[in-house]
């Protein structure tokens, strides 16, 4: 448990990604099976006691600490687990020999009840000190929050044992904590787990930017690139499961796709909710803020599945009744998709459709004139490219529609992180929320931290140390002189800022030290550009 | 245990502003310009420039000096011996065990006794003369640590840590943001205590409060600046800098630096999260929960005053042990860097 606790400690404290992908990677490589197990699985969120929950922790401490004094600290600590860790009264004679390993505190975790839990926590809480009870405390509620995302602790285990991370993707489905033949394979060059009795992920295929590239459309095929989330439906074995881009499993977000799949097969496509945004009537699909209300929930109701049926637009698939076509290329696996769509229900799947062009020119036109601002751009993909797993250069480009421009004021500024920590890097603008000369005031619609070059952001730095009028804790006000020309992919409406807008994929374009602020855009012409 | 009857002490008035002792016209840790201040110690919340005259220790007053240029007439205290201050009242100082120079202040008048604590720690500090307890009637204490979270471990762990980081970056460096007075020579002199006898590095904000340190015989060591030196040279090295620094402009001229932070608030992983430090000391001056309640029992005062800090919580111990107990709204007290 020391060896864990320590890891939780200094990968709080840690913030560059190198460093912490080399901490875990140190202790998953130095630590005995099955602890190492253990702890990959609380740093990938797999685990959950149901019986420690947050209120179990506060009724064992106020049992114990006067409730006043207990609550006092709890508000200044702001969290609960650590406040318990530090006001644990330390039992009398500490045996540090006595202090249990993971696996003990994952048995005896496992085996206590809402009954049990408030005996038999205290006396795991006791044989630890106040870093290994928060670290405990941490594990048993299943809330890490140390800033390891489930990919960078399984990028960090493919370091530790020099294995490829698209491998480790593609088993990781497969295996259960505490993962004893994923270790075996990747430590020891056991044979791999069997991957053929569950709906494993396999790894993306992705796109490069396509730039200033030119291709004949003799050897690439074009479709539209819609605005959705990018799935995997995967059905072996009776189950069907979809994945999102990051390898998490969303099945349960969206359930009417995981009953859709009943044939062994892997399909590769955008997750869509049903409307007409995107590419109108013949494009069937709703702008990406509509499918935003259905993600990240764990149950769905009635009523959403009714009023936001979701359904996924078909790029390619992987296998099909168990025989793995990504050895063929595009061409081929195109053909035996089109073939698919039979065997397909129409209400939750159809075919990405491809751009008749005839050359590259024709193609340019046509995305040119895409009326339909909802759709992202168009996808390039080489006729014989076999489906390979991540960014292979040549193979499939992604050429994005131009992004929308707008020119805003800055307002605010925030020092940033890691390199950048001494740098104030963080910006928020603002457009106009009337005219200018007749007393209008500036209203924040955005936030953004790149876009910008080094000396960008040093010249940035300079502006808001010598032109701040107020400061609040890290944030700095600036004097709202200086105009940013923000790219941004679109735009919708949100209750959440006090403007009523919401930016996606905002960046500094340019610095546009020659306009003058009252010159910059109005908070209208921002809601002009609202396509939902 | 019953609550001892509550004393009238009317010639002694809390203000926002310090304590006002009535008799004599005189304050105590005034945050604006008075006729006759009476200083506890030289931290700039406590001890401020533009006062007619200045009761207080021989290291605060050479601090005052150094940081204020002369803050008004000085009027040297001994430790331990009364000094009649008019008004029937005499004053006497004690050591408070915070900083060099620092001081409780014994006041008494018409048989009535009252200690004004100022900041104060009871952990054991090579640089300045440890806490002691005087009994008296009311007992005016601070509370910046006043929440039972907060425990400051021992100091010998926490340069433990140090010096292994350092070890673990022979191509970088350790910036430890630690308060100018006070806390940065207490580093040092623990740092030496743990054998650690190479050059430290200090940012030019310390460096001429070490060197007063030094004269008025606390030994750091070899120190040098870290301004105006090679990158190189920094490699492998501790430095020294004012918290401010950490995050600012100045650490761009250090070698991959870890950033390191002596404070008790460190204890509090969020509170060393939002000031971007990776190496937290949990490292004080001030009493924890535990010294706090301990002085409070030890010195059994009828009556216990909280001037600064958390004190919602040290009244509520209290009132859960009996005791009589008081906040007093006082501004300017600072405790952010503590």
């Amino acid at each position: 448990m020391r060896a864990f606790a320590t890891l939780v400690d200094r990968l709080t404290y840690t913030r560059s990604r190198n460093a912490k992908l080399d901490l875990i990677a140190d202790y998953l490589r130095t630590t005995p099976d099955p602890d190492r197990g253990w702890a990959l699985a609380a740093l990938t969120g797999a685990l959950d006691f149901p019986a420690v929950k947050s209120s179990t922790i506060r009724n064992l401490l106020t049992e114990r600490v006067d409730p006043v004094l207990y609550t006092l600290s709890r508000d200044y600590v702001g969290d609960t687990a650590e406040t318990a860790s530090l006001l644990w009264p330390a039992p009398e004679g500490e045996d540090p020999s006595d202090e249990p390993s993971l696996s003990e505190v994952v048995d005896l975790l496992r085996a206590m009840t809402r009954s049990t839990v408030l005996t038999e926590l205290p006396k795991l809480l006791d044989r630890l000190d106040a870093n290994g009870r928060y670290a405990l405390l941490k594990f048993a509620t299943g809330a890490m929050r140390i800033g390891v995302s489930a990919r960078l602790a399984r990028v960090a285990f493919a370091q530790a044992f020099d294995v490829s991370v698209d491998e480790v993707e593609e088993y990781w489905h497969g295996v259960e904590p505490p993962y004893p033949t994923l270790f075996a394979w990747a430590a020891e060059g056991a044979p791999p787990p069997r991957t053929d009795l569950v709906p494993l992920f396999r790894p993306f295929m992705l796109a490069h930017p396509l730039d200033e590239t030119v291709v004949s459309m003799d050897d690439y095929a074009a479709e539209w690139k819609w605005d959705g989330i990018r799935v995997q439906l995967v059905h072996i074995n009776g189950e069907t499961r979809v994945y999102s881009r990051s390898g998490d499993d969303i099945s349960a977000t969206f359930p009417e796709m995981a009953e859709a799949l009943d044939f062994p097969a892997v399909l590769d496509g955008e997750l869509l909710v049903r409307g007409s945004h995107q590419g109108g009537e013949e494009g069937g699909a709703a702008s990406f803020n509509a499918l935003q209300q259905r993600l990240g929930r764990k149950t769905v109701s009635k009523k959403m599945l009714r009023e936001a049926p979701a359904f996924v637009r078909l790029y390619d698939v992987m296998i099909r009744d168990g025989e793995d076509l990504r050895e063929l290329g595009w061409a081929e696996r195109r053909e035996h998709l089109e073939l698919l769509m039979d065997r397909l229900d129409p209400k939750r799947f159809d075919l990405s459709r491809l751009i008749e062009a005839d050359s590259f020119e024709d193609l340019a036109t046509i995305r040119e004139g895409a009326r339909d601002d909802a759709i992202e751009g168009v996808m390039l993909k080489r006729r014989d490219s076999p489906y390979i797993a991540g960014r292979k250069v040549g193979l499939w480009y992604k050429w994005k529609r131009d992004p929308l421009l707008i020119d805003c004021v800055l307002m605010y500024a925030q020092r940033g992180s890691g390199k950048r920590s001494s740098f104030y890097s963080d910006f928020t603008f603002g457009c106009w929320d009337g005219d200018p000369d007749k007393g209008a005031d500036l209203l924040p619609v955005g936030k953004a931290y790149f876009g910008f070059t080094d000396d960008e952001l040093k010249w940035l730095d300079r502006h808001v140390r010598q032109n701040t009028v107020n400061r609040f804790g890290p944030v700095r006000e600036t004097d709202k002189s200086l105009v940013l020309e923000i790219a941004f992919d679109s735009v919708h409406e949100s209750k959440r800022h006090k403007s009523g807008l919401a930016m996606r994929f905002p960046r500094i374009n340019r610095i546009r030290q020659d306009k003058p602020a009252h010159e910059a855009d109005r908070i209208a012409a921002l809601k002009a550009l609202v396509r939902d | 245990m019953p609550i001892k009857p509550a004393p009238d002490f009317s010639w002694i008035k809390p203000d926002p502003h310090g304590i006002f002792v009535e008799p004599c016209n005189a304050w105590i840790d005034p945050s604006k310009p008075v006729e006759t201040a009476l200083v506890t110690h030289g931290h700039a919340d406590h001890a401020r420039g533009g006062h007619g005259a200045v009761f207080a220790t021989r290291e605060t007053l050479a601090i005052m000096d150094l940081r204020y240029g002369g803050a008004g007439r000085d009027v040297m205290i001994p430790m331990r011996e009364p000094v009649d201050i008019g008004g029937g009242v005499t004053a006497t100082y004690f050591p408070a065990g915070h900083v060099l120079g620092s001081a409780q202040i014994l006041l008494e008048h018409a048989g009535e006794r009252v200690v004004v604590t100022g900041d104060y720690k009871r952990r054991p500090d090579p640089t300045c003369e440890p806490f002691e307890v005087v009994p008296c009637d009311i007992f005016i204490t601070e509370a910046t640590f006043g929440l039972p979270v907060f425990k400051h471990p021992p100091i010998a762990g926490e340069m433990r840590k140090l010096l292994d980081a350092r070890e673990q970056r022979p191509e970088g460096c350790v910036a430890v943001g630690a308060y100018a007075l006070g806390k940065a020579q207490r580093v040092i002199c623990e740092l030496r205590r743990a054998g650690y006898d190479e050059p430290i590095y200090l940012h030019g904000a310390l460096e001429k409060m070490c060197a007063l340190y030094e004269e008025l015989g606390v030994p750091l060591g070899e120190l040098r600046s870290a301004t105006g030196i090679k990158k190189d040279e920094l490699k492998g090295q501790i430095v020294l800098c004012p918290p401010s620094a950490l995050n600012d402009r100045w650490s761009r001229r250090l070698p991959d630096p870890v950033t390191a932070m002596a404070s008790g608030w460190m204890r509090v992983r969020q509170r060393a999260r939002q000031r971007n430090v990776e190496l937290p000391l949990v490292i004080s001056d001030h009493c924890d929960w535990d010294e706090l309640t301990q002085t409070i029992t030890e010195v059994d005062p009828a009556e216990t005053w909280v001037t600064h800090g958390r004190e919602e919580a040290l009244l509520r111990w209290c009132q859960l042990n009996q005791r009589r107990a008081r906040a007093l709204a006082m501004v300017g007290y600072e405790d952010e860097d503590d």
